[in-house]
């Protein structure tokens, strides 16, 4: 990827570590998370750990909780007046569901892609430029090498390069997550929410956005929600089983896969729940 | 078996008879719609003239044309839209994205309807005793302002509603890049839901178009040539009102003139605009 060495400048949001830091290091601490949907607790006490720099998988049954922790990472629960969540979700030590926070900024620093891709109806690189503009002044020149560089990561720019003023809903099911993806780290997040960025797509784009987290965990933290235990194991590092809003166990995916502690992680990992 | 083939013959039977109902409702709609349009055509053609584009509407018994009325008409229904449109986009903007789901929403959607299918004379008669009583004269502005209250609640409810059918993925997804509310309606909302909104906005128009009891109690009518609209004007729908009353036989054909081209602008502007708008989406 020759694109990433000419426009990484060091001013960015993107926190490149000392050599030697600990690879371990927490990046997002979740203390004592309840969430609720008016009376209902969709999420009970929820303490939980994301890696910096690692890819943490959450799999569990339907409505267990999963996607609902990724929508407190982001705060997008604020959207709807009756969903609210107590407790401490800490990044780099501090609680972004404190009231107050400055939710633009927070999204600028936690990005995420849904399930379904969600372009918007303008052009390729307006779809990208979109965000970046929310964000930071750039010249011209300096906006398109961050869209060529942005789509590159994403694997897509060789596919767009020739019609980058075309409408985003001229691509694929597969090309419009990808370029979801694009538009997502172009504003250079710290972190990456994926809720299950590839069940809506074909066998071949989603190998190619699997190829493409390991490629991103090497400059974002990642948290993706899937329905997929081969995903979860071809993709994640550490892998966190949620079941009924609980947590049940978190730990390596190599740990979660062939020496589960727990009776109910082995049960859902070989099929028989859930 | 055989019970099953008499299942299925007496489906096939219900099957035809049902569809042969359904066309025949169709023809039934269809046949008022050709007569109307095959009249407008036929007593239409054979009174439109150069004279209708170049000559006032004339006294009874002179020979004219219908530019007064149709210059009046263009500028009554541009004020209309220039009043109407953009008020009722924001009004649309705001029961879909930022009082949706709150009772007061409800309450001004209920009102919106009223308004939409309110008598237009009403809104004449209201608008006249607003801005025709105080001033003392009719104006084109008063018509202006009576097609823009009819074309109002035709537009909150057309954006209203296709902003309510841009799904809210769309809308949250534009939310975690950071963007403020306000740049996801204008950059994402409103270009997503364009369609319905310019559909919409054509819709108001047709319905303005064609409009006389509003504008007989506003802009009402002018025999004379004037673009001012402080003063009375001419308006092809109120010329047609008063031309097709009358017993002169000049003055039908100009109605029948009239009317003919209130028909082909309407139909060209929705059928154009959407061709227009298709091929760029």
């Amino acid at each position: 990827m020759p694109m990433s060495q000419t426009v990484t400048p060091s001013s960015s949001g993107l926190v490149v570590p000392p050599a030697g830091q600990a690879e371990d290091a927490v990046h997002i601490a979740i203390r004592n998370l309840e969430f609720f949907y008016g009376g209902n607790r969709a999420l009970k006490s929820i303490t939980v750990d994301m890696l910096r720099r690692q890819v943490t998988a959450l799999i569990g049954p339907s409505g267990c909780g999963k996607s609902t922790l990724l929508r407190v990472l982001n705060r997008m629960y604020d959207l709807y007046p009756n969903q609210r969540a107590t407790g401490e979700v800490l990044m780099d030590g501090e609680n972004i569901i404190a009231p107050g926070l400055d939710l633009n900024q927070l999204r600028s620093r936690i990005g995420m892609v849904f399930q379904k891709p969600t372009p918007f109806p303008m052009s390729i690189g307006d779809n990208i430029a979109f965000g970046v503009k929310l964000h930071e002044k750039l010249s011209r020149s300096a906006l398109d090498e961050r869209i060529e560089w942005s789509l590159t990561r994403a694997a897509l720019w060789d596919e767009v390069k020739d019609r980058l003023g075309g409408s985003a809903m001229g691509l694929s099911g597969g090309q419009q997550q990808r370029l979801c993806i694009a538009r997502t780290i172009a504003t250079r997040p710290e972190v990456i929410l994926l809720d299950e960025p590839t069940s809506a797509l074909d066998p071949i784009s989603t190998l190619k956005i699997e190829e493409l987290i390991d490629e991103l965990k090497h400059e974002f933290t990642i948290a993706i929600v899937t329905h997929n235990m081969q995903q979860a194991g071809r993709c994640a590092d550490r892998v966190a089983l949620f079941y009924l809003g609980e947590l049940v166990e978190v730990g390596t995916a190599t740990q979660m896969f062939t020496a589960p502690r727990e009776k109910r992680t082995q049960e859902y990992i070989t099929g028989r729940f859930g | 078996m055989s019970a099953s083939r008499a299942l299925h013959r007496r489906r096939h039977v219900v099957n035809v008879i049902g569809l042969g109902l359904a066309t025949l409702a169709t023809l039934f709609g269809l046949i008022w719609l050709v007569w109307i349009l095959g009249t407008t055509l036929y007593n239409g053609v054979s009174a439109i003239s150069p004279h209708l584009f170049t000559q006032m509407t004339p006294p009874p018994g002179d020979s004219g044309g219908l530019l007064n009325a149709i210059v009046g008409s263009a500028i009554i229904i541009a004020l209309g839209i220039v009043l109407g449109a953009p008020v009722g986009v924001m009004a649309g903007t705001f029961l879909a994205e930022y009082a949706h789901g709150r009772a007061f929403a409800e309450i001004v959607r209920f009102l919106n309807d009223i308004l939409l299918s309110a008598p237009s004379i009403i809104i004449g008669l209201f608008v006249y005793t607003l801005a025709v009583r105080p001033v003392g004269h009719f104006s084109g502005w008063a018509g202006g302002v009576a097609l823009a209250v009819v074309l109002l609640p035709v537009v909150v409810r057309t954006s209203d509603e296709t902003m309510r059918l841009v799904p809210s993925a769309l809308r949250e997804a534009a939310l975690a890049l950071g963007a403020p509310k306000w740049r996801m309606v204008a950059q994402v909302i409103w270009p997503a839901a364009r369609t319905g909104i310019v559909t919409g906005i054509l819709l108001g128009i047709a319905r303005i178009s064609g409009e006389t009891a509003p504008l007989l109690f506003t802009a009402l009518n002018n025999q004379y040539w004037t673009a001012n609209p402080a003063n009375p004007m001419a308006n092809i729908p109120v010329v047609i009102f008063q031309f097709a009353l009358s017993p002169y036989d000049q003055w039908h054909q100009l109605a029948w003139a009239g009317a003919l081209l209130m028909t082909v602008v309407v139909l060209v502007l929705s059928v154009g605009a959407r061709a227009a708008l298709r091929r760029r989406s």
